[in-house]
């Protein structure tokens, strides 16, 4: 199987922002992969620098040192094979949820009538057909979720790249937007790269799950395969011993990274 | 409460108390916009005063938006013209209407050169911020789905600024009305501020009062008119920012 995302011995380093500070080295020396198809979870304390890696997959951040390829071909501008899903609120609050959904296709000079067609399918995709007029503002903080999915998806990139995308919703939304993201992931199955500071939110979706050190000069620290059966209701999924089995593991990786990441901010 | 005031101003130069020499008669001031506007050599004064204020509105506008777009995309053009706009803002230009007859001449167009100056820094530094201040997410979102320049242009930053000029309209409208009748009081031939003018010259306050009560008609329509369009325009935005 190819690789989709490739970093070898990847190194980020930002200046400081005034001369007293030294340079801070988010992440030192990562070197990690997906493989095409795969769903990859990055797990970490707060603060470690996930969405840093996130951004140099996505092209939007350059690394100071190391290499990214994407399907074996070297990244030097914007990743154009990736889709992102973004934390904080990424719609165009000046269109529609449907003109949202059907931004990337406008961008791409699809015709009008076929980018309407793929926007009323990806809409109903997603079960907003009824609030398809409406302005972002109008919209709960899950059809915000739901209409970033679709315009993220709707142009059909090879790899998705999603920075903590459901932890600003309630628990229940969270775990309906879960499921959704596995249902509509199951009949495409693109290459996934998932940050997200909740372990059990990462054990439910990924077919492998990575631990990152806590910041500075953050690394993986521990790779763990998710041999969980698929397809998967993550509500269900938690329950199970093997589910449980993995926590364990997988928890007394991080553990001690969470709290050296506190001892960190509260030093 | 505009019937008491009314009221109290008839009431206080009717007596006396208030010499009317000098603030006029309020029924005197209510014959005489009656008679403007039923004889009807009102209407072609007001005429060029709006079109004064509206060619004022437009252009301002236009380059207020362009102007504001270009610096605040270029950070070298920025650096360099940030002295000259600061020095041409804190200028009082209202003194420069005398200049602006002199050179376009006692016709509209020198009323419409000082408006354009008034409304440009309005809209300019709301453009400026308006481009700034778009979110960084929305703007690698749209980089991500695949937006050139020209696109990050057009969908981003053009909606970004005009909902930022929307807010400041009100203001815009009413210094672009600011303007004409300024422009006119310094050095015209017609118009609403020319006949306060003129009634100046013959020390008749009624026709003076006469003159601002319809200007301040005229005030409230354009605000009126700009409030409908707003609303139109600006549906995406949340009510309470408005």
């Amino acid at each position: 199987m190819s690789l989709a995302l490739q970093f070898d011995k990847i190194s980020v380093t930002f200046p400081p922002s005034n001369r007293s500070e030294t340079p801070w080295r988010a992440v030192a020396d990562t070197t990690l992969s997906v493989a095409e198809g795969e769903f990859v979870s990055v797990v970490g304390p707060t603060g470690c620098g996930k969405s840093t890696l996130l951004n140099v997959a996505a092209g939007l951040l350059a690394p100071s040192a190391g290499a990214v390829r994407v399907f074996g071909e070297p990244l030097t501008d914007l990743n154009r094979r990736a889709g992102y899903m973004f934390q904080a609120d990424a719609l165009l609050p000046w269109k529609t949820a449907a003109e949202n959904v059907g931004f990337g296709l406008l961008l791409a000079g699809v015709p009008p009538t076929e980018t309407a067609e793929q926007t009323r399918h990806w809409l109903a995709k997603v079960g907003l057909t009824h609030a398809a007029d409406r302005y972002p503002h109008q919209l709960s903080g899950g059809m915000k979720k739901r209409v970033g999915m679709a315009q993220a998806l709707i142009v059909d990139p090879k790899i998705l790249l999603m920075d903590e995308p459901f932890s600003a919703l309630d628990v229940q939304t969270r775990q309906l937007m879960e499921n959704e993201l596995l249902a509509l992931w199951q009949n495409d199955r693109k290459s996934v790269l998932f940050i997200t500071h909740d372990l059990e939110e990462a054990i439910s979706l990924s077919d492998r799950v990575i631990v990152l050190s806590a910041g500075p000069d953050t690394h993986p620290i521990g790779e763990f395969p998710i041999d969980l059966p698929r397809p998967r209701d993550v509500a269900e999924i938690r329950l199970t011993p093997r589910f449980v089995e993995l926590h364990e593991q997988i928890w007394q990786v991080l553990r001690g990274e969470v709290l050296k990441g506190y001892a960190q901010t509260t030093a | 409460m505009a019937l008491a005031f009314f009221m109290l101003w008839w009431g206080l130069t009717a007596s006396k108390i208030l010499p009317p020499f000098f603030f006029g008669e309020p029924l005197k001031v209510m014959a005489r916009v009656g008679e403007w506007f039923i004889v009807g050599d009102i209407w072609q004064h007001l005429g060029v005063t709006l079109i004064e204020t509206l060619l004022a509105f437009v252009i301002g506008m236009l380059l207020g938006l362009a102007v504001g777009l270009w610096l605040a995309l270029s950070a070298t053009a920025s650096t360099l013209a940030d002295p000259y706009i600061k020095a041409f803002n804190a200028m009082p230009r209202v003194i420069l209407a005398p200049i602006f007859a002199v050179w376009f001449g006692l016709g509209i167009w020198s009323k419409v050169a000082l408006g354009v100056t008034l409304v440009f820094f309005i809209i300019f530094f709301n453009v400026y911020h308006g481009v700034r201040e778009v979110s960084p997410v929305v703007l690698a979102n749209a980089r991500m789905l695949g937006a050139s320049r020209r696109q990050l242009l057009r969908h981003i930053y053009l909606p970004s600024a005009t909902s930022w000029v929307f807010s400041s309209l009100h203001t815009a409208v009413g210094m672009a009305f600011v303007g004409a009748v300024v422009g006119e009081y310094l050095g015209a031939a017609r118009g609403v501020g020319y006949l306060i003018l003129q009634a100046e010259g013959a020390f008749d306050i009624n026709t003076v009062f006469a003159g601002i009560l319809v200007l301040t008609g005229c005030a409230l329509l354009l605000d009126w008119g700009v409030t409908l369009v707003e609303r139109r325009l600006l549906k995406w935005r949340p009510s309470h920012q408005l």
